[in-house]
């Protein structure tokens, strides 16, 4: 069956989606050089939650890597995270506390082949509450035909203030030329 | 910063009647940043459902996975496939297997794409899929198919575009 034009009404998952509940706030493609961070200043509270898509790469030796996320500048030890992860053969589960940083999992590394931009999105929960510590999940992955894993990760920033920035840090060098980080609000 | 009304475009919809095997999206305009495609079929038969691009047959494409059955969690991967293969509990004809598609950063000419979706089977586990297909092509064309035989009988397959912020 082929489609070229045809657009009908939504049902199930669809109907979210086709009533346009996420919008773009601002998004950034890392140029020549690469960057170390990227930051989101000034995010408007008007949202229900927020979602960061991304494909990244970074300096790692490694086919697989990270990147932290900050809130409100705050890096003290206030954020704790757990990973499920598939490494292609086999499963492992971790979590910490007391980090300087949230996780997220995964850009890919400069051990992959040259292309291979891992990707993935990040839904920061409730991020405008000012009662209720943010806990933010992610799906994130690189696979790098024959290296490569697969992350579900959650994570928690231990503060009750509202989010207005988020900065995302490699935890490798640079993130390099061509990495998209968007940013998005999601209606309630 | 300012927000822009209006992200998720429906591309293209294609209702699922009589038996069908796959369904090709053609002409994806590049004007957005990522794909989704979502998956509501009902299926005839097992549907393990995989995705090339660009009626690229060859070898160039790649997935890891890592999937629970309520038992038992694992993970592998699939390497010079011929396809990215998106489900490893995909539906069966009592127990449908949903998906949602991403395809990131489609209509860049100079990376490799990547793959992520995740797919639920009530029945019989769940998994999520990261893939990658070799190419620094713009993706025109999705097909989405039923792997290894199966087919689909009902149902809604649909795609949309995602903007990023200018």
């Amino acid at each position: 069956m082929s489609i070229t034009s045809a657009k009908s009404g939504a049902t199930g998952i669809s109907l979210a989606l086709d009533n346009n509940y996420m919008e773009p706030i601002a998004s950034t493609l890392v140029g020549s050089g690469g960057v170390a961070t990227v930051t989101f200043n000034d995010i408007p509270q008007t949202y229900k939650h927020l979602q960061i898509r991304w494909i990244a790469r970074n300096a790692s030796s490694n086919s697989t890597d990270s990147f932290s996320v900050n809130f409100n500048g705050d890096i003290g030890v206030n954020y704790a995270w757990h990973w499920l992860y598939g490494t292609g053969s086999s499963v492992s589960a971790y979590g910490t506390g007391s980090q300087q940083g949230g996780l997220v999992e995964c850009t890919s590394g400069a051990g992959a082949a040259s292309g291979v931009f891992g990707g993935g999105y990040v839904d920061i929960l409730d991020y405008a509450n000012t009662n209720k510590y943010k806990t933010f999940r992610s799906l994130g992955g690189a696979d790098a035909n024959g290296s490569g894993g697969i992350f579900l990760m959650s994570s928690l920033w231990m503060n009750t203030n509202s989010i207005s920035s988020i900065t995302l840090t490699s935890n490798a060098g640079n993130f390099q030329q061509y990495s998209r980080f968007s940013l998005y609000g999601i209606k309630g | 910063m300012a927000a822009k009304t209006g992200t998720y475009t429906l591309i293209n919809a294609g209702a699922i009647s009589g038996t069908v095997t796959d369904v090709t999206f053609t002409s994806i305009p590049g004007t957005y940043t990522d794909l989704i495609v979502v998956v509501e079929p009902t299926a005839g038969s097992l549907a393990d459902t995989a995705v090339q691009f660009n009626s690229d047959t060859g070898a160039n494409y790649s997935r890891t996975y890592l999937t629970g059955n309520g038992t038992t969690a694992s993970s592998g991967r699939n390497s010079g496939d011929t396809r990215i293969r998106l489900t490893y509990y995909g539906g069966t004809s009592s127990s449908n297997g949903i998906q949602i598609i991403h395809i990131m950063d489609y209509a860049n000419t100079t990376t490799y794409k990547t793959v992520l979706n995740r797919c639920s089977n009530a029945s019989y586990g769940t998994d999520a899929n990261v893939g990658l297909w070799r190419s620094t092509a713009a993706i025109t064309t999705v097909k989405v198919y039923c792997d290894g035989g199966g087919n689909w009988t009902a149902g809604n397959i649909k795609l949309y575009g995602i903007e990023a912020a200018k």
